[in-house]
């Protein structure tokens, strides 16, 4: 820790390049793959294609896909935008298949409903389909924010990479602390990012927890929180990003 | 860049010795088999006690994502600076990041099994042992199988860094590449990687749908 407490400076400015190589990717995933899952969910045969061309993207190991990408798109070896570009593929093929299975979950009765009030399909799409899906959606984007935050570091071997770097100049130097350092701020970017998705999640879905909140305020005492449920499965079982 | 990753496949030289590819792909698939069965040893039994009792699954998600953040390179670098170069630290790197995919495989293939199978098992006078063997595991295990896909994948995949500390595998080429800017050599590493966990891939894919139990009750 003493290296982290004497280099204050350095360590923020790589945290923050840090954040921004990963903040961007999630949110760039989260964008393209709503997009993706809105404009293909009800298309069989190009959704099957998605999702075949999501898990093959999958399978590239990310240092191989930070190396590749220079040859494809003609940027810089060390440009940062390798990394962005990269780490942005595989969030948008996390979720998009997140994104299909979430609007798959909608109650047919709820659609149903809301065309029988007069809502267009437009209209029906961003205020009903998409309200419903934040949930499942933000579980997956916790998944991918927190795997984007540990795997931008691999970056820092081909010289990008924010924290990561402290652990190329750690080991270079034979210096336990500095990598300690890097360790640690990456673990607590990726608890903060975490946290921030599950309360915005929150926020933006209040009558999931209007039942809890309503019976936490009637009674004198506090009440304990429910038991929480068994853990979705996105948040679970969704496969998570190697080489980090 | 991509012609002289051709030129260096198609030197005979480059497919034979130490440091020839099949050497290097030998290292690389031995890392990976030595990550996942200790993580296997280690993850298979709490995910087992997890699903079947439903205690702790609390620590189950923490213990994920933690571990879901935890940087490969930053233990693997760390470990080498205390412990010295060997095939440990990036062993205990490569285990840290398996753990997660099997312990969810396993603890929902468990906890998903149909209550009333469970009950019914018990009512025909099964002991907790034996309905953990042949009624939970069996009725678990496309999950079980997903969760060591999603395992093998990454752990092959990550296995590339080994080579950051001067071990062996797949790695080597990226690293070596790398130093001496020869970015042909990179892109020999990048292919070789990607290729063999493509066909992992598909190989476990087709292993899960021959285990899969309708099958074989189909099968049979």
């Amino acid at each position: 820790m003493n290296w982290l407490l004497d280099n204050l400076p350095q360590a923020m400015g790589l945290t923050v390049e840090h954040l921004y190589l990963s903040l961007v990717p999630t949110l760039v995933g989260v964008v393209v793959a709503l997009g993706l899952g809105l404009a293909f969910g009800n298309r069989p045969r190009a959704r099957a294609i998605i999702t075949a061309v999501a898990s093959a993207i999958f399978t590239i190991p990310s240092l191989a896909l930070f190396v590749v990408i220079p040859s494809i798109i003609g940027t810089q070896i060390l440009d940062p935008l390798n990394v962005v570009i990269a780490l942005a593929l595989y969030s948008t093929s996390l979720l998009v298949r997140t994104v299909f299975d979430a609007l798959d979950a909608v109650a047919p009765e709820v659609l149903n409903a809301a065309e029988a009030l007069g809502y267009s399909h437009a209209r029906r799409r961003i205020f009903v389909d998409l309200p419903l899906a934040v949930a499942p959606l933000a579980a997956g984007t916790r998944v991918a924010a927190v795997t984007n935050v540990s795997l931008v570091s691999v970056g820092a071997v081909i010289g990008v990479g924010g924290l990561g770097q402290l652990f190329v100049s750690g080991y270079q130097r034979n210096y336990p602390d500095q990598i300690l350092a890097g360790i640690i701020v990456i673990l607590l970017l990726a608890l903060v990012f975490d946290r921030v998705i599950a309360v915005t999640a929150r926020l933006l879905t209040p009558w999931l927890h209007q039942g809890a909140s309503a019976a936490s305020g009637e009674g004198k005492r506090r009440r304990t929180s429910p038991a929480p449920a068994a853990p979705a499965p996105q948040e679970l079982a969704a496969p998570g990003r190697e080489a980090k | 860049m991509i012609n002289e990753m051709l030129t260096y496949f198609a030197q005979g030289a480059n497919w034979a010795g130490e440091t020839g590819i099949p050497a290097r792909l030998g290292e690389h698939l031995w890392y990976s088999f030595l990550a996942v069965a200790a993580a296997a040893v280690l993850a298979f039994p709490v995910g087992v006690f997890i699903g079947h009792t439903g205690t702790g699954k609390v620590f189950l998600v923490s213990a994920s994502n933690v571990l879901r953040a935890l940087p490969s390179l930053g233990i693997m670098t760390l470990l080498v600076l205390l412990m010295g170069i060997g095939l440990l630290p990036p062993l205990a790197a490569l285990v840290l990041i398996a753990i997660p995919p099997i312990l969810a495989g396993v603890y929902a293939g468990v906890a998903n099994v149909d209550p009333e199978v469970v009950d019914a098992a018990r009512a025909i006078g099964m002991k907790d042992s034996r309905i953990i063997l042949q009624v939970e595991l069996p009725l678990a295990l496309p999950l079980i199988l997903g969760g060591f896909r999603g395992a093998i994948l990454q752990v092959v995949a990550t296995a590339t860094i080994a080579a950051y500390v001067n071990l062996g595998g797949l790695g080597r080429y990226i690293f070596d590449g790398l130093a001496l800017y020869d970015y042909g050599q990179v892109l020999v590493g990048a292919v070789l990687v990607t290729g063999l966990a493509l066909v992992l891939d598909g190989l476990l894919a087709l292993a899960a749908r021959a285990l899969s139990p309708a099958r074989r009750a189909i099968a049979n």
